[in-house]
């Protein structure tokens, strides 16, 4: 069975090569959407038959490596392709291709009538295929190709639609184009992926290898927890994952990010690629621990995130905003988890927020097709009764990221907080506890103004419940959203916990190397327990009264804490200090110095220069040839007089 | 004396192309209107023959009282001889009837020449060596002054013969002096004898003058005078031809007595990499001035020369491995670019020069890409097999201690950048109008840019391999490591 795993992967490239290369010809909705959504379904088959496979045999046959090939074999730099199957990869592959088989289903919906139908196909399965190589590699650098990839698709399907306008919200409005936001997420990605490249570098030169099971089999072998080396390693690591993971400083191309399609959003900016870095950190985890440093840092970016993110999301209007900012505070939140040593806890998370987060986004995307492309909270209202499937669906999903048990959100967030009030500190756990709060507030703000109250929206509108397949995606995931946390109910509410034992042996060598600080008892966790889950109603509550009932409050709050709500509806002025401090210096910069100066006067005077100078000493050496066979059989002559006299005098 | 069956099988490829050849020969002699019928049997036999050499690869041991191999290294060879003679005869179709010298024998000659070439890989003896070398060359001369009513064919054609039977004179007559200081002219004789024989000064000038055969068969600065003019003179695909199968061939004798372990070598050493070096400045230097693409192509090929000879210069595993790598993707591009230029040449040399690119991406883009692919490659720029070609060239040279060479290398690919990408960007930057000349007699050449179906799928094929083996080139890594 295990043979079957390089099919996973290369069946969304098959698809992509048959939707990008016929798909303008084949020319059916049908044929590009069953094709392109078909491959998913097969790998997610194959991915779940191995999965089955590995659940039945013993721990130790659940890790296995296929080597594909040889790529480069140069001295002593070797990289083969090759894949790694073991617990966590499985998982990420089921997630992949489960979450993104139904968002592939969901597109043959919702882009319906689109002239590049077939396109839009061939970017998604492109981008299963590298992310299916991102996270089944066995070595940094294929895992760097597929890294490189999905930013790829990314930028090609943010920028999808190039030449519509696109509201980046309070920052220059209206002047950007979707193209806009695509060329800045590839920017601000960039600036993370070159420091991914340079660990790569260090780890090539520390361990000599590039493969995964070398390098951490050396590096829990022989490395000392605190070294310098491993320092640099993992924070140029954990740079590269804050990138791709939209954490502070490096979180504002996501929201931006939203200029994409609706499904683009569900399946590359909410379940899986963004979730790139949390598995890449969590795949090094043993770099990792020995790295007590990095670590703290991983926990305190992440709990910055998670709560900057999450008041964020407080004031925004657009109804993707809110959740893109709330996938950057989901993101925080495993980035903590990771960061107190909870890998199996952030990876848990990771997996039950796929679930929620993409059903979030895909209603999203029915209430925006139902009237007429707007995005505007404010401009909605009462779509509850006209859509009843996807306001019941959200409303799943609502309950789950704000943490209502027994949604799955619930186990999920309360692992984490668990962790970061066992092995962190109470200052983690209480930062954690109130962006849940926040959480609930928001998420149910965004499902009242939406689907409950009065109507905002224009009369002439009359929008209707989505097609069957996109309503069917939606009931699955609610589905997976209401159950998902039944694979990790921790021991003290009686469950066995199955994603932890699961997932123990991938990050075994990390457990050895950290020690945990603190025992507690049962007690204290029911009571954290209790606290959240009273703070999540809580906030639902409020959120419902605020702006169901007592919509004056909200009015009030925003003119009494107009300051705050000022600079929260701003989001911080972070783009607007970005453009200051970085862009525009560097805009200027290189218009007025480096451009004008530097290059137009020393770097073009010396190639100009020095092509003048070969150009010139070209027409000279060219008299040489003069087109008379006797004087070349001269030139001839003198070069056998030359190496017959260098190889005839003894040296 | 007998000829053995088995020995007949043992060389299966050169059989079945001597009878193939003959077949040609037979048609061309009995039939009106052979050509359709030649271009049909030779592309049929060629691809037979091909599948018979890949397929003796595996094979070892010699035959014909130590004159030939078998299997192996002549098999490799021999299987890029004919896949560059199927591209070059697949090509010339149009090109043939556009310039009306459309007649059947040119298939035969490639034949032939192909024939020699093999014959080369093969040999296991000195005086084979010759034999091939000799056999291709004549049938080259004849294919160069091909274009009979074309004057610059005509000379191009002579000045090939003179310069030609020059170098021949001092190949045989290292030959000859070898023979006079060691007894014999078997090369593994001579390989393994070396350290005793090597102490005699003529066999030290018998080498000198052999090296000096084949660098003027390879194109090396200073024997490399004829390469631009014959070029430029010759039916285009003829030139593709040469600058692949007969350079690749010149370079599998070059390696076969060249590319051992020799000791107290410095000196030859020493020689090797001075030829290399002065190709490389020579030949990259003088393309930047060229306008017309085939001599920019000419000296292009004398600079490929230069690299493929650090290989030998550098004298380990790597380099002489690095070597027939080179060989294999230089005959894809180069094969691919002259096709091209000869699919959009016309009458009277038209259509030749940068300028009359301009515009082409727009026009043709299909056609542009692969140009680019092509000419990206030989500038050497990955992921095109180009650039493997090259590093691993340069490696092997930083391995032999010639970290010079390797710089010098570095540099004039720089250098060659600018021209090969000036055809580049001349089509797709330079908006001009169709600069491209139409056909002047519209009556028997083939419509404007109405390409055969055959030639845009061996040009397709040719940038798809170079794609390959950029991406992967451990396949054929592994197989020409196995030779050894």
């Amino acid at each position: 069975m295990h043979n079957l795993s390089p099919y996973i992967v290369l069946f969304p490239l098959l698809g992509f090569l048959i939707n990008g290369l016929l798909g303008k010809k084949i020319h059916s909705e049908k044929i590009s959407g069953i094709i392109g959504s078909g491959v998913v379904g097969v790998s997610f088959v194959i991915a779940a038959i191995v999965f089955f496979e590995m659940l039945r045999s013993s721990v130790e046959e659940r890790f296995y490596l296929i080597n594909l090939f040889n790529w480069i074999a140069a001295g002593s730099l070797s990289i083969t392709v090759g894949y790694q199957i073991d617990q966590l990869s499985i998982l990420m592959t089921l997630i992949v291709t489960g979450v993104g088989f139904l968002i592939h289903v969901y597109s043959i919906g919702y882009m319906h009538g689109d002239p590049g139908f077939w396109r839009f196909f061939a970017y998604l399965n492109l981008f299963i295929f590298m992310m299916l190589n991102l996270v089944l590699a066995n070595n940094f650098a294929l895992m760097f190709f597929g890294w490189e990839g999905v930013g790829l698709c990314s930028y090609l399907l943010i920028g999808f639609w190039h030449d519509r306008r696109f509201d980046t919200g309070g920052y220059k409005p209206g002047t950007a184009t979707t193209s806009d936001a695509a060329k800045k997420a590839f920017i601000v990605n960039r600036i993370g992926d070159v420091g991914f490249l340079i660990s790569m570098f260090l780890i090539f030169m520390t361990f000599g290898s590039l493969t995964f099971e070398d390098v951490f089999k050396r590096a829990s072998g022989v490395m000392m927890t605190g070294d310098e080396t491993m320092f640099w390693i993992t924070l140029l690591l954990f740079l590269g994952a804050i990138g791709k993971s939209a954490q502070i400083p490096l979180y504002v191309w996501l929201p931006d990010a939203m200029a994409g399609p609706t499904p683009v959003s569900a399946l590359i900016h909410a379940a899986t690629m963004v979730t790139a870095g949390v598995y890449m950190v969590a795949r090094c985890s043993v770099l990792y621990a020995l790295s007590p440093v990095t670590m703290e840092i991983v926990s305190i970016t992440g709990l910055a995130t998670a709560f900057v993110a999450a008041t964020m999301a407080l004031v925004q209007n657009d109804i993707k905003k809110v959740l893109a900012y709330s996938t950057i505070s989901q993101l925080g939140y495993m980035f903590l988890g990771l960061g107190v040593g909870g890998f199996a806890a952030g990876i848990f998370h990771l997996t039950t927020h796929a679930f929620f987060k993409a059903l979030l986004f895909l209603g999203a995307g029915v209430v925006i097709h139902a009237i007429r492309e707007e995005q505007d909270i404010q401009k909605m209202g009462g779509l509850k009764s006209k859509l009843p499937i996807t306001s019941n669906t959200f409303l799943i999903a609502a309950l789950a990221i704000a943490g209502v048990p027994p949604f799955s959100g619930f186990f999920s967030k309360d692992e984490i907080l668990w962790h970061s009030f066992s092995q962190g500190s109470i200052v983690y756990w209480l930062f954690g506890w109130m962006t849940a709060g926040l959480t609930a507030f928001y998420m149910f703000r965004l499902f009242s103004l939406t689907f409950s109250g009065k109507e905002r929206w224009s009369h002439d509108i009359h929008p209707h419940e989505a097609p069957n397949v996109m309503t069917i995606p939606l009931v699955i995931l609610a589905g997976l959203s209401m159950l998902g946390g039944f694979i990790g109910i921790p021991a003290s509410l009686g469950g066995g916990n199955a994603i932890e034992q699961w997932l123990e042996p991938v990050f075994e060598r990390a457990h050895v190397i950290m020690v945990p600080l603190h025992t507690f008892s049962h007690a204290t966790e029911y009571l954290l327990m209790a606290l959240s889950v009273l703070l999540s109603i809580g906030g639902v509550y409020i959120a419902r009264l605020f702006y169901l009932r007592r919509t004056d409050i909200v009015f009030k709050l925003s003119t009494s804490f107009a300051t705050i709500y000022k600079f929260l509806w701003n989001k911080y002025y972070v783009d607007e200090m970005y453009d200051a401090v970085v862009v525009q210096p560097v805009v200027k910069g290189s218009e007025k110095l480096l451009w004008a100066r530097f290059d137009v006067s020393i770097v073009d005077g010396l190639v100009n220069g020095t092509a003048r100078f070969m150009y010139s000493l070209s027409g000279i050496l060219r008299r040489i040839q003069v087109g008379v066979a006797q004087s070349y059989a001269m030139v001839f002559v003198a070069g056998i007089i030359i190496i017959l006299g260098i190889l005839l005098t003894r040296m | 004396m007998s000829i053995v069956p088995a020995e007949l099988v043992a060389i299966a490829p050169i059989t079945l192309l001597t009878a193939l050849s003959l077949i040609v020969l037979v048609i061309e002699a009995l039939m009106k209107q052979s050509e359709g019928v030649s271009y049909a049997v030779s592309v049929v036999g060629l691809v037979i023959c091909l599948l018979i050499s890949l397929g003796t690869i595996d094979l070892t041991g010699t035959a014909f009282n130590q004159m030939l191999t078998v299997g192996g290294y002549g098999s490799l060879f021999s299987s890029l001889f004919v896949i560059a003679a199927l591209l070059t005869v697949i090509l010339s179709r149009d090109y043939l009837q556009k310039e009306h010298i459309n007649f059947g024998e040119f298939y035969l000659l490639i034949l032939f020449s192909t024939l020699g070439m093999m014959l080369m890989a093969y040999a296991a003896d000195l005086i084979i060596i010759f034999l091939g070398l000799e056999l291709m060359s004549i049938c080259l001369y004849v294919l160069a002054g091909f274009m009979r009513k074309r004057l610059l064919s005509n000379e191009s054609a002579l000045k090939y013969f003179l310069l030609g039977a020059f170098a021949t004179g001092f190949l045989l007559y290292g030959i000859a002096l070898i023979y006079g200081s060691s007894g014999t002219t078997n090369i593994s004789y001579i390989v393994q004898n070396f350290s005793t024989l090597s102490s005699s000064s003529w066999l030290w000038m018998g080498l000198g003058l052999l090296l000096v055969g084949f660098a003027f068969k390879v194109g090396a600065v200073p024997f490399h005078m004829w390469i631009p003019d014959v070029y430029q003179g010759s039916p285009t695909t003829v030139s593709g031809f040469m600058s692949t199968g007969a350079k690749a061939a010149a370079f599998a004798a070059f390696v076969l007595v060249f590319a051992h372990p020799f000791e107290n070598a410095e000196k030859l050493k020493t020689v090797l990499s001075l030829l290399a070096a002065a190709s490389m400045i020579l030949g990259n230097i003088v393309a930047i001035a060229q306008s017309n693409l085939k001599r920019m192509l000419a000296y292009s090929s004398v600079a490929h020369a230069g690299y493929m000879l650090i290989g030998l210069a550098a004298a380990n595993e790597m380099g002489w491995n690095g070597i027939l790598f080179y060989l294999i993707s230089y005959t894809f591009m180069n094969i691919g670019a002259f096709g091209i230029l000869s699919l959009l040449e016309r009458e009277e040399e038209k259509n030749l020069t940068y300028d009359d690119y301009a515009g082409l991406g727009s026009k043709r883009p299909f056609l542009a890409a692969l140009m680019s692919i092509f000419m990206l490659s030989l500038a050497g720029i990955p992921p095109f097999a180009g650039f493997f070609a090259k590093y691993y060239i340069f490696v092997a040279a930083i391995n032999a201690n010639l970290t010079w060479l390797a710089i010098i290398g570095v540099l004039t690919s720089v250098v060659s950048v600018y021209y090969y990408l000036r055809l580049v960007v001349m089509m797709y930057f330079q908006e001009g109008e169709m600069v491209l000349v139409e056909a002047t007699s519209k009556a028997s050449s083939p419509k404007f840019f109405e390409l055969r179906r055959a030639s845009m799928a061996v040009l397709t094929i040719s940038a798809f391999a170079l794609i390959e083996l950029g991406i992967y080139p451990s396949t054929i890594l592994t197989i020409i490591n196995n030779l050894r």
